[in-house]
C-alpha cells in the first residue's frame, strides 16, 4: 500500500482497540445510498518507476527551447543552493508557523524576506507574500479602498499598460465589492500612460492610481509625475513593479515627493523557475500607516519568556481565523516555499549581484532589439527608455511566425494581437542575463529566414 | 537550547559576495532621472555563509519529515518525494506559460488527466485547476454562486449561510464576494441544527457553505435533508474540501448534491505545505455552475490539448492568477494520484479514519474527554481539556507547548471556536501505530505533570530554540523589517 505503513497485525489490533470488526464499520454514519464502490475514470496504481517513466516521456515530448518571452514571468539564473535548501524536508514539509517555538526557521526567513522586500521597494513594511503578482495587485486595490477613508468612490485608475492578465484578475477579485476599475489609455508614441488621459480625471474622486514600472511593454513610466498627480488629487498610489528592475530604477518609496503608498509585484524572478506558470510569489509592501489594512501573514520580531530574540506571526487580528467575516482578506497562507526561494536567492546575489543582473537585462534586451529591428520589416513600437522587454511591430501576423520559430526551438515572444489589437502585428520580446549574444544571433537568423530576409550584420 | 542564529543582514560585510552568482555579461545604464537614489541594503555574504545560515534556520523547524504533525484540518501527511522530483523535471520547470500550446502538450495532458481524476473522485461535472489556494478556491466557488443567481436575474440572493463550526475563511470569503454571512448553530451532537437552518433560509439565500465531515470531526448525517432544504429554497450548496481526505473514494460531494466544491490539493493530494504555501484550491462544479468556472481550463479536442479562456467561457467569473494557477503544485498532485490509483484513493480515507478512531480510543482510555462522544471520528477528532483546565489550571495551549518538548508538533488549538479548551487532532494515514502510541504516552505524561507540577507545564516549551514568545509586544512594538543602522 503506497505510503500506508499498516501491517495486517496492526489493523487487527487497532480495530480491536476501537471495538469494531472491520474498517468499513468506521463509515457507518454515512448514509448507505450515498456510498460509492468504484471510481471509474481514475487509473490503476502504478509504481514510482512506472510513473517516473511516464512523466519523463511527457516532459521530453515538450522539450526545451530558447525562450524570449517575459510578459509577467522571467527566466533568470537560479543559484544551485536555492532549491537544494528549499526542498530540505524541514522547510518543504512544514506548515504555517502556528506553533512559533517549533517554527523559528520559517518565521525568521519570513522576517528576512519582509526586510528584503521593504529594502527593494523602499517601503516601510512588507507582508510575508501573497499568491502571485496578479492577485497581489487585486489585493492592493482592495487594501487601498480600505485604507483611503476620505475617498468614497471605491474607484481605481488602472493604466492599459498594466499586465492584461493582472488587470483581469483585479477585476475578477474585486468585482464582488463593487469596486470600479477604470482604464487609462497610453501614449501611442511612447507606450507609457498618457498624461493627458490622467489629467482628465483631475477633481474627481479617485481612490488610487496604479503605476506599473516597468510597464507591460517594458517601457519606463514617468512614475514621479504620476505619483505627484495622484497625491495632488487625493489618491493613493499603488506601484506594480518588477523587482529586478528595482536594483537600478527608483523604487516606489522614492517616487514623487512622499513615495507610493503600496507596492506590489511578483517575486518570481528571484529564484522561482518559470515552471509553466506557477507557483510564483506575489509581494506586497506599504507605508507603515497602512499596515493594519494589509492582507496576508506578517512575521514580527519579539522576545521570549527569557528575553531572547524570537519571531512570531503578528497583527493576526487582521486575519480570517480571528476576524472571520470582517477580516482584511480571506487569505490564509503565504507562498512559503517560494518566499524562501526568493530570500535565499537575494542573499546569494546581494546588492552587487542583483545590480549586475539588472544591468545585464537592459544590455541584452538592447542587443535583441537592435538585432531584430535590423531585419527589414521589423521596427520598434515605442521610443523612450525600457528595462528588459520591448514591443516590435511586424508586417504580418505574429502567431504563425511564433509556431514556426517554436519548431526551430525558439520561443520568440508574446503575441499582443489579442490584448492590444490597435497595435497591429505586435510582438513583445524579452532578454534577461541568461541570453547570450549567440542566442540573440540565433533568434535573429531564424526570424530573418522565416521572413525571407537576411538579418542585417 | 541552541545558539540563536543572527539575521542574514548581521552576517554582511561590505565587499563580500557569492561572486560565482554574478553574471559575467555586459552592463547597460538607464537615464539618470530614473535611477535608484538609495543604496540597496541587501546582505553581502559568501555562498557558504548563506548556505550555512539557511541550513541552520531549517533545523529550527518541525516538518512532517522530522516529526509527527497531527495538526487538525491541515492533513499533514507524508509528501512523497517523487512528486517533487517529477514536477521539477527540467522541461516542466523551464517552460514559459505563454509558450505556444503546441510546445506544452505533455504538460497539458497531465493537467487534463488531473482535471478528469479530480472530477471523478468528487462526482462533479467539471473541474478548473486555477485557484492558487484553498481560500482562492472558496472565493471562486462563492463568486460562481453569485454569478449564477445574477445571470438568472435573482439579484436579491445575497446571503451565505455558514455553520458556526466553519473555518474562518468561509465567512471571510463570503464577505469578499459582497455577500452577507448568516451563521447557524450546530447541535450538541455535532450535526447542523435543521430547525436553525430552516429559519435561516429565505428568498435572500444564495447558498450554504459546508465542510463534511465537519471541522468537529464528524460526518454530517443530515446531509440529504440539508441538500433538499437548501435547494428547495433556491440556494446552492458549497462544499469546503478541507476534510475530503476522510471520505476519498467512499462518498462523493457530487453525489451528496453539492453544486460546487474546492479541493485542497496540499491536503488531500499531499502536495507540500512549504511552511505556509503554495497551496492549490482546484474547484469542481455541477452542471449549473459549469459556465462560470474560472479560466483557463484545459480542453482536449481531436487528441490535442488547448486552454479554454474567456472567449470559450464568456460567463466565466474570470481569471484569478497571472497564468494558469500553480502548475507545479498540480503536477505534484497528478503524480500522487497516479501512484495511488483508484484503490489508493479509497485507502486514504480508510486508513486515515482508522488512525483517527484508534488514537481517539486510546486517548479516551488515557483519561481524555472526547468532545463528541458516541460519534465516529472522521479522519480527525476533538478532545476538550475543559476538565483539566478547571481542575489543574493547565490549558489546551499548555498541552500544545509541552508536546513540542516531547518531540511532537501540536494539534490545532482553540479551533473550532465552539468547543472550549480543545485540541483538533488529525493523525493522517501515513503514520504508524507505534507513532500514535508514542503520542498517547506523551499526552498521558503531560496529564500527569498537570496534576503534579503545573508550573513546569505552564512554562513549556524548554527544548525549542526559543521559549514562549511575547505576542503582545510583537503587535504593540511592531518590528517587521530589519533596517540598516543610520550612517
Amino acid at each position: 500500500m503506497p505510503y500506508i505503513p499498516h501491517t495486517a497485525a496492526d489493523v487487527r489490533a487497532m480495530l480491536e482497540r476501537i471495538g469494531v470488526s472491520a474498517i468499513e464499520d468506521l463509515f457507518d454514519e454515512i448514509p448507505q445510498d450515498l456510498r460509492v464502490d468504484a471510481l471509474p475514470g481514475v487509473p490503476e496504481a502504478q509504481s514510482e518507476m512506472e510513473v517516473s517513466r511516464l512523466a519523463a516521456e511527457l516532459a521530453a515530448a515538450d522539450g526545451r527551447r530558447l525562450n524570449f518571452i517575459g510578459a509577467g514571468a522571467y527566466e533568470h539564473h537560479i543559484p544551485a543552493p536555492v532549491w537544494q535548501l528549499v526542498t530540505r524536508g524541514e522547510i518543504y514539509s512544514a506548515y504555517t508557523p502556528y506553533q512559533a517555538e517549533a517554527s523559528q526557521g520559517t518565521l525568521q526567513i519570513m522576517y528576512e524576506y519582509q526586510s528584503m522586500i521593504a529594502a527593494l521597494t523602499g517601503m516601510d513594511v512588507s507582508n510575508a507574500s501573497l499568491y502571485d503578482g496578479a492577485s497581489a495587485l487585486a489585493e492592493a486595490c482592495l487594501m487601498a479602498v480600505r485604507a483611503h477613508r476620505r475617498s468614497h468612490a471605491a474607484r481605481i485608475l488602472m493604466p492599459a499598460t498594466v499586465n492584461p492578465a493582472w488587470r483581469r484578475a483585479s477585476r475578477a477579485i474585486t468585482e464582488g465589492q463593487g469596486i470600479e476599475i477604470e482604464e487609462l489609455p497610453y501614449d501611442p508614441a511612447r507606450g507609457v500612460t498618457d498624461p493627458q488621459a490622467l489629467a482628465r480625471h483631475a477633481g474627481t474622486d479617485v481612490t488610487a492610481l496604479v503605476v506599473p514600472q516597468p510597464n507591460f511593454f517594458g517601457q519606463l513610466e514617468d512614475a514621479d509625475a504620476m505619483t505627484r498627480w495622484a497625491h495632488g488629487n487625493g489618491a493613493l498610489v499603488i506601484g506594480a513593479v518588477n523587482p529586478v528592475a528595482l536594483a537600478l530604477i527608483a523604487p516606489p518609496g522614492e517616487w514623487g515627493e512622499g513615495g507610493a503608498d503600496i507596492a506590489v509585484g511578483d517575486a518570481q524572478p528571484f529564484g522561482v523557475p518559470l515552471s509553466s506558470g506557477g507557483p510564483y510569489v506575489g509581494f506586497m509592501a506599504s507605508r507603515l500607516e497602512h499596515v493594519r489594512q494589509m492582507p496576508g501573514r506578517i512575521a514580527g520580531r519579539t522576545v521570549d519568556a527569557d528575553g531572547r530574540t524570537g519571531y512570531t506571526l503578528t497583527l493576526q487580528a487582521r486575519e480570517q481565523h480571528i476576524r472571520r467575516g470582517k477580516a482584511t482578506s480571506n487569505i490564509c497562507t503565504n507562498q512559503g516555499l517560494l518566499m524562501t526561494a526568493a530570500t535565499v536567492h537575494l542573499a546569494l546575489l546581494g546588492p552587487v549581484g542583483l545590480e549586475r543582473v539588472a544591468g545585464a537585462c537592459v544590455a541584452r534586451t538592447a542587443e535583441l532589439v537592435a538585432a531584430l529591428t535590423g531585419i527589414d520589416g521589423i521596427r520598434c513600437a515605442f521610443a523612450g527608455p525600457r528595462f528588459h522587454e520591448a514591443v516590435l511591430l511586424l508586417d504580418r501576423p505574429v502567431a504563425p511566425l511564433l509556431e514556426a520559430l517554436a519548431a526551430e526551438g525558439i520561443i520568440g515572444g508574446y503575441d499582443l494581437s489579442r490584448e492590444y489589437p490597435e497595435l497591429g502585428h505586435a510582438l513583445l520580446v524579452c532578454a534577461t542575463e541568461t541570453r547570450t549574444a549567440a542566442d540573440v544571433g540565433r533568434y535573429a537568423d531564424a526570424l530573418g529566414r522565416l521572413l525571407g530576409r537576411a538579418a542585417a550584420a | 537550547m541552541r545558539k540563536p542564529e543572527p539575521l542574514i543582514f548581521e552576517l554582511s560585510q561590505p565587499g563580500r559576495g557569492a561572486t560565482a552568482q554574478h553574471p559575467p555579461v555586459a552592463q547597460a545604464e538607464l537615464p539618470a532621472a530614473l535611477r535608484r537614489r538609495s543604496r540597496l541594503p541587501l546582505p553581502e555574504v559568501s555562498e557558504l555563509q548563506a548556505v550555512r545560515h539557511y541550513t541552520r534556520l531549517s533545523q529550527m523547524n518541525f516538518g512532517i519529515d522530522t516529526q509527527f504533525y497531527p495538526l487538525g484540518s491541515c492533513t499533514m501527511k507524508y509528501n512523497p518525494r517523487v512528486c517533487n522530483s517529477l514536477a521539477m523535471l527540467p522541461e516542466f520547470l523551464g517552460r514559459h506559460p505563454l509558450a505556444p500550446a503546441s510546445t506544452g502538450q505533455g504538460l497539458m495532458s497531465c493537467l487534463f488527466e488531473l482535471q478528469e481524476m479530480l472530477r471523478n473522485v468528487t462526482g462533479m461535472a467539471a473541474v478548473s485547476l486555477t485557484p492558487m489556494a484553498g481560500a482562492q478556491g472558496e472565493f471562486a466557488g462563492v463568486a460562481m454562486i453569485r454569478a449564477y443567481h445574477r445571470a438568472r436575474g435573482d439579484t436579491a440572493r445575497n446571503e451565505i449561510i455558514v455553520p458556526d463550526a466553519a473555518h474562518g475563511t468561509n465567512p471571510a470569503t463570503a464577505s469578499m464576494c459582497g455577500m452577507k454571512v448568516r451563521e447557524i448553530a450546530s447541535r450538541p451532537d455535532g450535526d447542523v441544527d435543521l430547525a436553525a437552518l430552516e429559519a435561516a433560509l429565505s428568498p435572500a439565500t444564495a447558498g450554504i457553505m459546508l465542510t463534511n465531515p465537519s471541522t468537529l470531526g464528524v460526518f454530517e448525517r443530515n446531509i440529504v435533508e440539508i441538500e433538499k432544504q437548501v435547494h428547495a429554497a433556491g440556494g446552492l450548496l458549497y462544499y469546503d474540501g478541507a476534510n475530503l481526505n476522510a471520505i476519498l473514494g467512499k462518498v462523493r460531494p457530487g453525489d451528496m448534491g453539492f453544486d460546487v466544491i474546492h479541493m485542497n490539493l496540499h491536503k488531500t493530494f499531499s502536495t507540500p505545505h512549504g511552511g505556509g504555501g503554495p497551496g492549490s484550491g482546484a474547484v469542481g462544479v455541477g452542471p449549473r455552475l459549469a459556465p462560470y468556472m474560472p479560466v483557463p481550463v484545459v480542453a482536449k479536442e481531436d487528441g490535442r490539448y488547448r486552454w479554454l479562456d474567456e472567449r470559450d467561457l464568456p460567463q466565466s467569473i474570470g481569471r484569478l492568477s497571472g497564468f494558469m494557477g500553480n502548475a507545479g503544485v498540480l503536477l505534484r498532485a497528478w503524480v500522487y494520484m497516479r501512484v495511488l490509483g483508484a484503490e489508493g484513493m479509497r485507502r486514504v480515507a480508510e486508513y486515515s479514519t482508522l488512525n483517527a478512531n484508534y488514537l481517539l480510543a486510546r486517548l479516551v482510555e488515557a483519561g481524555f474527554e472526547a468532545a463528541y462522544p458516541g460519534r465516529r471520528a472522521s479522519h480527525e477528532f476533538i478532545i476538550t481539556l475543559r476538565r483539566q483546565a478547571r481542575e489543574t489550571g493547565a490549558s489546551a495551549m499548555d498541552f500544545a507547548k509541552r508536546l513540542l518538548d516531547h518531540g511532537f508538533h501540536a494539534p490545532t488549538t482553540y479551533f473550532p471556536l465552539l468547543v472550549p479548551e480543545c485540541l483538533l487532532i488529525e493523525p493522517t494515514e501515513t503514520e504508524t501505530r507505534e507513532e500514535l502510541d508514542a503520542f498517547v504516552e506523551a499526552m498521558a505524561a503531560i496529564l500527569r505533570e498537570a496534576g503534579t507540577d503545573v508550573a513546569t507545564l505552564k512554562g513549556a516549551p524548554y527544548t525549542m530554540p526559543v521559549r514562549r514568545l511575547d505576542d503582545v509586544r510583537a503587535a504593540r512594538q511592531l518590528d517587521v523589517a530589519w533596517k540598516p543602522a543610520a550612517a
